[in-house]
């Protein structure tokens, strides 16, 4: 009796061993380092790279460990974290203004053990500092704009189909618009069926016949909303990745929001400008042979290639219109299959347009687009030391120059583009403008030393409360208490192996739910243990009391951990960030602490009495 | 499950009251009228301070801004408040965190608006930053920005929409999950005793006058778990021993179910709050009122499985035909108002 076949042995065995593995990589503290990455794309990192930034850290007299090649960025470990920000500065004074010099942390988990997927635990921001801002993007904003476009679009279609209209407005997020008689008024609303799919006629207010009332339909509603948010956040992580944080997070949170999570940073002024900052597409006639100096200006290509073949353009000073009055790019292809990029301007973009190139058919438009950018100048400071302060600067480079064709208006084609170019130009006419405003509604700093004591007081106490645990339990049940124990401790393993293999966050809220699965996880086993008592109290050799404590406290276990677990689910659902971190803990340990309170605790149980002739039980 | 065990129990002869199977059982149920005047001063008690006091919800709720800085010396906090006075920032809270050097500094929420109206594009500056420049050019020590946070009010609001709702959606989820596994009459002691619980944190947090934040919130969850595993596992033996225990009152078996429990109730009990005195001792400030409702609440649902659950099923007029499985056990649900 209490023998367990060879196979659950080996079952549980393979099972403690990968919850072993997983965990295993958050026993190898990461070495601090700095990464150097390309402020372009364009920009390759190779050996020379790494070469030139060793060399500045040695001339600067910072030791480190050794450089590695990545992914289009080099990698330099350091010996202490206290000289990540002096070599920064370093490499960033050596290597100038095309490369990106980040802080980071990096990975000293065996190599053997990254290739089976193991890996540390990403620190939430409590534990590791940096900056969080919750930003709302103004949907309200996008929709009503579109609805202005398409009132100026109606009323020509109107005056075309002449359906005289008194007036056409935009209300209450309807189009409405009032005519004086009631077969105008059908014309028009037949005019906007038939013509505008994503619209709909509703029945206006009081049942006034002089009135139509057009309403943009729910799903044209959410495609404009998606629409805005996901240009929102392709500029966003643009911008982010000027800032040179190593991993940030730009995410989209519930129906308008984004989160943006920045680990390191500290100069949360600076990274709000850089996130904030708009305006970077300009739209520029090319000029004329003969205009002045004084009218016009010399620009590069940003395509490098480009810039060789036809070594930059000359463009007027005079600015038609700039990125914010661009709605929207897209590749689209014409009736012969050919790659053009689709371009829609707002109403006021649409006009100042078709003004500046009605006129100008034949000449070409040049589109210029701007970066902000910062270079670290050398200056020297009143005790004649030479420091580094960073510098904000423009940089404005061509990204297409073509012919007009005719007079453009809100909505244009730039035509005989390659496919791939076409992709790239389309991508950065977008990338220049937020396609909404957007406030910014939740703004967290932690500090690094903040960061580093949660952890600490985080690690502390799950300590502390585990070893009290794991004595009381020794007293209470003796050799039971010591299969409990093993088993506790192997739970504590299994929950951070599987956190580790979901790459799910720790924050000091989830650190808090560890340290509460640590005191709750026993619950399983006590209830187990009690049963047995209570069997050998009402007669039963020690044998089947064990066998009838596991069997009958199971369904008990069961229940109780099923809601349990619910209840850690709903708080999943509502919680946000730091709060999300102690749901998930909860509930991996609800179900890491079933398996090794009951199976674990088993085994060890069985292996210690299973099978003798047992007298008396030490429980 | 072996058989033996359930012979043993009927050949037991005859049932002595104070001695089940050799277990002294402990006469809860006798007590019941006073537990009930106990936890209905409790329940009165909270909901007046509620009702008078409010919640003193933390910024996570209200919206608002909060500076956390840390100076090398203790400074005096009087001037720090008029420090901040003199800059403009009318109504500031300055107050100690943790440690005498620690401080924190809230900020009324119209500055919260302020910043949340401004549009991301204009990029203002931090307000962290400002609020360390006009502290540093009063002192020459070095000053150190801990923490700051910035909750728009609307942020604020949905999350106390949320959090409650979520409280809610989980009692009714749980209610249904116990009437499912159990009968309807568990049902309602369990609700009854989770509400119990949660109006009775809640109660406290109002009474102390303790920041009520996003951590507390998920605290209160954590006890309407907690509380719950407790109601559960004493209402399973509840079950049980209403099937095998023949020739007793519906007060002595639940009696001698709680006393077979409660060894157990009382040890879990005693390693959670052995954990959560280690988090409140050594967890540090940003968690002292998570773990302080997680102890009250741990405390209240141990008090609570016992005497509130088993008290209403009680007052319910709980009975063997009430649990006769399984059969039974569906008829009964589909009769459920």
């Amino acid at each position: 009796m209490n023998r367990y076949p060879a196979w659950k042995y080996i079952l549980i065995l393979l099972i403690v061993a990968f919850g072993f593995l997983y965990a295993a990589p958050n026993l190898y503290a990461p070495d601090p380092a700095v990464q150097v990455s390309g402020a372009s794309s364009a920009l390759q990192i190779d050996e020379r790279t790494l070469k030139s930034a060793e060399q500045a850290l040695s001339d600067a007299g910072i030791e480190f460990k050794g450089g590695e090649l990545g992914e289009n960025s080099a990698l330099i470990r350091l010996n202490d974290i206290e000289d990540q920000l002096p070599a920064k500065r370093a490499i960033q004074a050596a290597m100038r203004d095309d490369y990106v010099v980040a802080l980071n942390l990096a990975s000293t988990t065996p190599e053997w053990l990254s290739n089976l997927g193991a890996q540390r635990m990403t620190l939430g921001l409590d534990l590791a500092g940096g900056v969080h801002f919750l930003m709302e993007v103004d949907t309200a904003d996008v929709v009503g704009k579109n609805l202005e476009t398409l009132a100026a679009d109606l009323r020509a279609k109107l005056r075309a189909g002449k359906a005289r209209y008194r007036s056409v407005k935009v209300e209450d997020n309807a189009i409405v618009a009032r005519f004086r008689t009631e077969e105008l008024a059908s014309t028009a609303r037949s005019i906007i069926r038939k013509e505008y799919t994503e619209l709909t006629i509703v029945e206006p207010a009081g049942g006034n016949q002089l009135e139509v009332r057009a309403q943009l339909l729910d799903q044209e509603v959410k495609r404009l909303e998606d629409y805005a948010i996901n240009q929102n956040l392709t500029t966003l992580r643009n911008r982010v990745n000027e800032l040179g944080v190593a991993e940030p997070i730009v995410l989209r949170q519930g129906r308008n929001r984004i989160v943006v999570e920045l680990p390191g940073v500290q100069d949360t002024a600076a990274a709000k400008r850089v996130i904030g900052k708009t305006a970077n597409l300009e739209f520029r006639l090319e000029a004329a042979q003969d205009a002045l100096v004084s009218n016009k200006e010399y620009f590069e290509y940003r395509d490098e290639q480009q810039q060789q073949m036809m070594g930059g353009a000359w463009l007027e000073k005079k600015v038609i219109i700039n990125g914010d009055r661009v709605s929207g790019a897209r590749v689209g292809y014409d009736e012969n299959g050919r790659p053009q990029i689709n371009i829609d301007l707002d109403a006021t973009g649409g006009n100042f347009m078709h003004r500046s190139t009605w006129k100008n058919v034949g000449r070409r438009m040049g589109v210029l687009f701007i970066e902000s950018k910062t270079r670290t100048v050398e200056t020297t400071n009143e005790q004649g030391e030479t420091v580094l302060t960073p510098e904000r600067y423009e940089e404005k480079k061509v990204i297409s120059l073509a012919t007009i064709q005719s007079a453009l208006g809100r909505q244009f084609r730039i035509t005989g583009v390659e496919a791939a170019e076409a992709q790239e130009t389309a991508l950065l006419l977008r990338a220049g403008a937020l396609a909404a405003p957007m406030y910014f509604v939740e703004e967290r700093v932690i500090g690094p030393s903040l960061g580093a004591d949660n952890i600490k007081v985080g690690v502390d106490s799950v300590k502390i409360g585990l070893i009290a645990v794991l004595i009381f339990m020794l007293i209470f049940y003796k050799v039971f208490g010591i299969a409990a124990n093993i088993a506790l401790a192997v739970n504590l393993v299994l929950l951070v192996g599987v956190m580790s293999l979901f790459g799910a966050t720790l924050t000091l809220p989830g650190i808090a739910g560890i340290v509460l699965t640590v005191g709750m996880a026993v619950d399983a086993n006590v209830l187990i243990f009690s049963r047995i008592k209570e069997e050998l109290r009402n007669g039963l050799p020690p044998q089947s009391a064990i066998n009838s404590g596991f069997d009958r406290a199971f369904t008990t276990i069961l229940d109780a951990n099923i809601t349990t677990l619910i209840v850690a689910v709903i708080l999943f659902s509502i919680g946000s960030g730091p709060v999300k971190g102690f749901a998930v803990t909860l509930s991996i340990g609800i179900l890491t602490s079933m398996f090794t309170a009951i199976m674990g605790t088993r085994a060890i149980v069985n292996m210690i009495y299973g099978g003798r002739h047992v007298k008396k039980l030490w429980i | 499950m072996s058989n033996e065990t359930e012979n043993n129990y009927e050949n037991t002869p005859a049932l002595d009251y104070n001695d089940y199977n050799g277990r002294r059982v402990y006469h809860f149920m006798k007590w019941r009228n006073i537990a009930r005047l106990i936890s209905a001063v409790l329940l009165v008690g909270s909901i007046v301070s509620l009702a008078v006091n409010g919640l003193q919800f933390g910024l996570d709720f209200t919206g608002g801004t909060q500076v956390e800085v840390e100076y090398e010396t203790p400074p005096s906090i009087g001037e720090i408040r008029s420090q901040l006075e003199g800059a403009g920032y009318k109504g500031a809270v300055v107050v100690l965190f943790g440690s005498d050097k620690d401080i924190l500094i809230k900020l009324p929420p119209e500055v919260a608006e302020e910043q949340a109206q401004t549009r991301a594009r204009e990029g203002t500056s931090s307000i962290g930053d400002e609020v360390v420049e006009v502290l540093k050019s009063h002192t020459a020590e070095e000053i150190e920005l801990r923490r700051v946070e910035m909750v728009g009010p609307q942020v604020g609001e949905e999350l106390r929409d949320d959090g409650g709702l979520g409280m809610l959606f989980a009692l009714g989820v749980v209610m249904f999950y116990v009437a499912i596994r159990f009968q309807f009459k568990f049902s309602v002691g369990a609700v009854a005793a989770l509400a119990h619980d949660v109006i009775i944190v809640l109660g406290f947090f109002s009474f102390f006058k303790l920041d009520f934040d996003l951590t507390v919130l998920a605290a209160i969850l954590a006890v309407v778990g907690y509380s719950l595993n407790d109601t559960i596992v004493v209402s399973d033996r509840i079950r049980e021993n209403f099937r095998k225990v023949r020739k007793a009152t519906s007060e002595e078996i639940i009696d001698i179910s709680l006393s077979e429990t409660l060894g157990r109730t009382l040890m879990t009990s005693i390693t959670t709050m052995l954990v959560l005195l280690a988090l409140f001792v050594f967890g540090g400030e940003l968690i002292h009122n998570f773990s302080t409702a997680l102890m009250v609440g741990v405390g209240v649902g141990t008090y609570s499985s016992i005497y509130v659950a088993a008290s209403i099923l009680l007052a319910m007029d709980i009975s063997k035909e009430d649990l006769m499985p399984p059969v039974k056990e569906g008829a009964e649900l589909d009769d459920m108002p």
